[in-house]
């Protein structure tokens, strides 16, 4: 410590010691630039804020198909969810009802029921029982469930109209006012 | 990376539950010094209540502000406990300046304050490294190291566990040295240099940088601006500490 104060007490040597650390740190940031493509910057599909989310195609259950990159110019919420999953039914009809009052604005909802986990029948009969408006996928060998790291039922990623997850909400219920709030943003984005 | 602790209906961030722990046990740090430094130990609480209240009715109603609309159709929604709806950065703003007000209600002088918080926050520094170990946020570059850990669909430096040991070091040479503080606001200057030293030479090996002017690491050059200022703010303050400052010379004027 003795060494410091004698340092500071000295007005070139503290100068000096301030400039040795300009250069220092110019050398290192220098040294230690990366061209834009060596980080992810972003970039790289993957499931967390900021990125872009992992494209998937999967079979719905009124027997059609459904790929995320062709929804590009929506905003689109994926939904994880199982049948069994209590938070999962509760929040349903929240997200039934703001998908109803915002898919003229633009809003998709793609329901990925882990069907690995659940069953189609279990999966059919609780989209019959709520009523259901929005298209139900089936990740039947769970390659979705694993892409996107689920950890929690349900979880919901939120993504903008050029396929930028903004938004990821783990565990459940969501209330309408949480998921307008989300979306509101995202669709008054220019597509 | 184990993101999530799933109970019952609920799923934990595991990376928040770190940083709740590190706050607790960087709180109870900052007591320690406060009795310490023979100061009141509530201070240490007073200043992060004030903060944490502040911060948190603020990231809320800021939140609220911003979709103000939905939530007017719904006005009970605005004190759900819901972690999901709050504006983190707003929050930060506010629950800092609360801090501040609280600390010149009770005339709080800052820089001994600051000292006195100090190794609470390098506490705090350890979990902050840490934290992103089990969220996988603040990963590394490509690497292909004995020591590399998959993450990401790549084999990657484990930069959480850098973090995590550098500020292991930075709190052990602050523990070390705040008996020995020369001056009010040492402490605090030298954990932000030696912060930002890390800060510095860490992010070499961050595979998420935000590149800015072609190639350069934005956080370094933002690092090294913090250093600077903080080793400037040091001589400054060393001379204003009235034990240092140069004895004036008979019959001259001050400079």
């Amino acid at each position: 410590m003795h060494f410091i104060t004698n340092l500071l007490d000295d007005s070139r040597r503290w100068t000096a010691v301030m400039l040795a650390t300009l250069v220092l740190g110019l050398a290192w940031v220098s040294f230690s630039s990366a061209p834009l493509s060596a980080t992810t910057g972003g970039l790289v599909p993957s499931p967390r804020q900021g990125f872009p989310a992992p494209d998937f195609t999967l079979d719905t259950l009124d027997g059609g198909q459904m790929t995320l990159s062709d929804l590009r110019g929506q905003v689109v919420m994926i939904n994880l969810w199982t049948s069994w999953c209590p938070p999962c039914r509760a929040e349903m009809p929240a997200i039934d009802n703001v998908y109803q009052a915002n898919k003229e604005k633009g809003l998709e909802v793609l329901a990925v029921n882990s069907t690995f986990q659940d069953s189609e029948a279990a999966a059919a009969a609780f989209a019959q029982e709520l009523g259901l408006s929005f298209p139900i996928l089936l990740d039947r060998d769970g390659a979705v469930s694993r892409r996107y790291q689920l950890r929690a039922l349900p979880t919901t990623y939120f993504i903008d109209r050029k396929g930028i997850i903004r938004a990821i909400v783990p565990g459940g219920p969501m209330s309408e006012t949480l998921i307008q709030s989300k979306i509101a943003d995202l669709l008054a984005e220019a597509p | 990376m184990f993101p999530l602790l799933q109970y019952g209906q609920y799923a934990l961030p595991v990376s928040g539950v770190i940083l709740l722990i590190t706050l607790w046990v960087g709180l109870n740090v900052a007591e320690k010094e406060a009795v310490r430094q023979k100061r009141p130990s509530d201070l240490v609480y007073g200043l992060v209540m004030a903060a944490l209240v502040g911060g948190i009715l603020g990231a809320r109603l800021w939140y609220v502000g911003r979709y103000l609309d939905t939530y007017l159709a719904a006005p009970l929604g605005i004190v759900a406990l819901d972690t999901n709806t709050i504006a983190p950065t707003a929050g930060l703003i506010i629950g800092l300046s609360a801090a501040i007000v609280y600390a010149f209600h009770k005339k709080l002088s800052p820089r001994p304050t600051l000292d006195i918080l100090t190794p609470g926050l390098a506490v705090f520094a350890i979990g902050l490294g840490l934290a992103p170990l089990a969220s996988g946020d603040a990963f590394g570059a490509p690497a292909h190291l004995p020591w590399a850990i998959e993450l990401w669909d790549a084999s990657r430096h484990p930069t959480q566990i850098y973090e995590t040991a550098l500020a292991t070091a930075v709190f052990i040479l602050i523990w070390r040295g705040r008996k020995r503080s020369p001056f009010p606001g040492f402490l605090f200057l030298a954990f932000v240099a030696l912060t930002a030293v890390s800060r510095i030479f860490l992010e070499a090996f961050r595979g998420d940088s935000v590149i800015v002017a072609g190639s350069i690491r934005q956080a370094q050059l933002a690092a090294l601006l913090v250093l600077l200022l903080a080793l400037w703010l040091m001589r400054q303050w060393f001379l204003a500490h009235p034990v240092n400052s140069p004895a004036p010379v008979p019959g001259s004027t001050k400079k």
